[in-house]
């Protein structure tokens, strides 16, 4: 009985040293940053810099990056890249992968582990992590949160970042519709109408082919699904039963260019270049350079001018694009249709959402002389553009 | 266009059946692996592997059903020796094989130079769909029957052969007598664990081969982590559906495999209908299924009866 109490005793005494000793470098740590803010106070940035050997950057995926080609791989391409850009180590990038964006105790989980391990800027790439992390930002408001897809962010530590992937889907549907010999171009979308982000993207897509070859349609199919390969297959491959000779995607695997590669027929492609899949179809690929983004943001914690601002960016800041076209495959005269759209998009004459538009239900959507703005793109299209067949 | 829909359902349905198949095996001896989606895994990485590898797909095949096996046996061991319980088991079953398949996959994927793992031309065209001259030519019945890739035709000879093995040899009727009631077929003097073990390896190695074909057909011969992705399950109903009969799950299989690219074909402008709904449907027919045999009460129809029980000898 005494030496139980004695060990009861002993346990409780080293607990309430630990405690003490957690808090003692806790203030002084937080003493530590409100110098340094005094310091940085030029900046609108709450954050003070940090040295570059001493930052650590946290990345929550949702699946394993090493997939292959889809959107995991594109977004640590971008961390990748980041890393060479600022010349960080290895141990100073933490990943956390396969964190199912549905599952909040894993996200938080996932989430705590990188604040434990160091981290001071964090970023989340699935739109499922949204309001995890905004709970978590309130939580540590020492750490940045950066949190991909989504609309949601705070005034002071929680930003959103995403691109405009459309300006590439309009530059890729170019080379599709010029292309096509059967007028008839399929596309298989992850999501239906009701989703803004794919169904933008097809318009886009769809915009882009309109504008070289009025007469061709853009056949959709929905998989209702962001990652099946089968669902995806089997979606190409009824699109080519129909006829359709330029299969266009926004799914995550590349099986609609393998299936249109077996037919005979040609693609384009998404997330990364494709032509490393199916070289025989993929005329191009629409594709995210990621790694703008993450340099931008990681150097900016660095500088301690970080600021919870949304980041929205395009083709003009290398964010978005299409891959090197498939010289061997694309029709003649692509590229220069293709760098006439880019001039017009890179010097902001040309926002593709332009002027009045008119939907496959007969509708018009935008007015004369205005484009859409950036809040209706990200979460307000839900028409198809008139050159689209709902399937 | 409708005879493209059925084209398309049945190679949609060709690795249902596969998983059908080795189901029913399973199941016919008692014992309710719900691992077939990690047996599919595994087969489908060790298929696709090999295949890459060697460039042979008669070795990919081969190496599809050992890996397949390899996960039954880790089912067998604790389910037949050691006794635990099989739903649990068969769930670890299809979590450690989609993992390990994906690691695989990835350490792979890693190492290969193009940053993609793309099968070599030889056995891509092997894995083509067959043209066999003046058959495959026939206009409609030519091309509903002769041309399919391999695999189509060796799940339809495999469902026949399993067929004639469960219902017309001696020994697949004891198997099926195991399925009904072990401790009487132990009596019997039927080798009970033999059998139970050789059905579950079995089993398992043509789930493997169903998993392969997602790899390298339905993944047109590039590997993709995650490829069998949720067929397995469909494939532990579709084994209800099937009544437990191999040759039925011919059948089976190519009416699920109609249901999953339904959507594709059936105009949006003809009828209104959800995606999701579509995505529910083979569930839904099994439901219905189901009730209806638990209507009918007929023995021959339903779950072999001590399937899910582990048999334990001494506790005759």
């Amino acid at each position: 009985m005494k030496r139980k109490l004695l060990a009861v005793l002993m346990s409780a005494a080293l607990a309430v040293s630990m405690f003490t000793a957690c808090s003692s470098s806790n203030t002084g740590s937080a003493e530590k940053s409100t110098d340094a803010k005094a310091e940085s106070e030029g900046s609108d940035s709450a954050f003070a810099p940090i040295a570059k050997e001493e930052i650590k950057v946290g990345v929550i995926h949702i699946t394993d990056p090493s997939e292959g080609s889809g959107y995991t791989y594109t977004h640590d391409q971008g961390i990748v890249a980041m890393q060479e850009n600022l010349g960080l180590s290895d141990d100073q990038i933490v990943r956390k992968n396969n964190v199912n964006d549905t599952d909040a105790t894993a996200i938080e989980t996932a989430i705590t582990e990188c604040i434990e391990e160091g981290c001071q800027i964090i970023f989340g790439t699935s739109w499922g992590y949204m309001d995890t992390m905004e709970a978590l930002a309130e939580e540590y408001p020492e750490v940045i949160f950066c949190h991909g897809t989504g609309y949601k962010s705070n005034d002071t530590n929680f930003s959103n970042y995403f691109g405009r992937i459309y300006q590439a889907r309009y530059l890729s549907g170019i080379a599709a519709g010029l292309k096509t010999e059967s007028n008839k171009i399929g596309y298989v979308a992850a999501m239906g109408k009701e989703n803004s982000e794919v169904t933008g993207g097809a318009d886009a897509f769809a915009m882009g082919v309109y504008s070289v070859n009025p007469d061709a349609k853009v056949y959709i199919k929905v998989t209702n699904s962001w990652f099946s390969p089968n669902e995806e297959t089997n979606a190409a491959k009824a699109l080519i039963a129909k006829g359709c000779d330029v299969i266009g995607q926004h799914c995550d695997t590349p099986n609609p260019q393998l299936e249109a590669e077996k037919a005979g027929v040609w693609g384009v492609g998404y997330n990364s270049d494709m032509t490393k899949d199916a070289p025989k179809a993929t005329l191009t690929s629409t594709i995210w350079n990621w790694g703008v983004y993450y340099t931008d943001a990681v150097q900016k914690a660095i500088d301690g001018t970080w600021t919870p601002e949304v980041y929205y960016g395009g083709m003009q800041e290398g964010l978005v694009d299409i891959a090197p076209l498939n010289e061997e495959l694309v029709a003649e005269g692509t590229a220069e249709k293709i760098e006439e759209a880019r001039a017009k998009i890179m010097d902001g004459s040309f926002n593709v959402f332009d002027g009045v538009i008119e939907t496959n239900d007969g509708q018009t959507v935008g007015e004369e002389g205005k484009t859409l703005d950036d809040a209706t793109i990200k979460g307000g299209i839900n028409w198809y553009f008139k050159t689209i067949v709902e399937e | 266009m409708i005879i493209k829909f059925l084209v398309a359902a049945v190679l949609a349905g060709a690795p249902l059946l596969f998983g059908t198949m080795g189901e029913i095996l399973n199941e016919r001896v008692g014992h309710l692996n719900l691992g077939v989606e990690g047996m599919m895994s595994l087969g489908a990485c060790g298929g696709f592997m090999i295949g890459y590898w060697t460039d042979n797909l008669f070795l990919a095949i081969i190496a599809a059903f050992l890996a397949g096996m390899m996960g039954a046996l880790i089912y067998a061991v604790l389910t037949v020796f050691l006794m635990a319980d099989q739903n649990v088991t068969g769930l670890t079953l299809t979590i450690f094989g989609i993992g390990l398949s994906n690691f695989i996959g990835e350490y792979m994927l890693d190492r290969s130079p193009q940053g993609t793992l793309k099968l070599p031309e030889h056995i891509s065209a092997q894995l083509s769909n067959i043209h066999v001259k003046g058959l495959s030519d026939i206009p409609v019945v030519g091309e509903l029957l002769f041309t399919y890739n391999i695999f189509v035709y060796l799940g339809v000879v495999l469902a026949v052969i399993l067929g004639y093995y469960l219902f017309k040899t001696k020994v697949g009727l004891n198997v099926c007598a195991i399925g009904e009631n072990p401790a009487a077929a132990d009596a019997a003097g039927i080798p009970i664990t033999q059998l139970k073990l050789f059905n579950i390896l079995l089993g398992g190695g043509i789930c493997g081969i169903g998993g392969a074909y997602s790899a390298m057909i339905i993944c047109g011969g590039v590997w993709i982590s995650n490829c069998v992705n949720g067929l397995g399950w469909i494939a532990v109903a579709l084994v209800i559906f099937a009544n437990w009969s191999p040759r039925k799950a011919i059948f089976g299989s190519l009416v699920f495999g109609g249901f999953s690219v339904l959507k594709y074909y059936i105009p949006k402008s003809l009828f209104q209908l959800p995606n999701a709904f579509y995505d529910a449907l083979p569930f839904l027919v099994t439901a219905l299924v189901l009730v209806m045999t638990s209507i009918r009460q007929s023995k021959d129809k339903a779950q072999p009866a001590s399937c899910g029980v582990n048999y334990f000898r001494e506790e005759r």
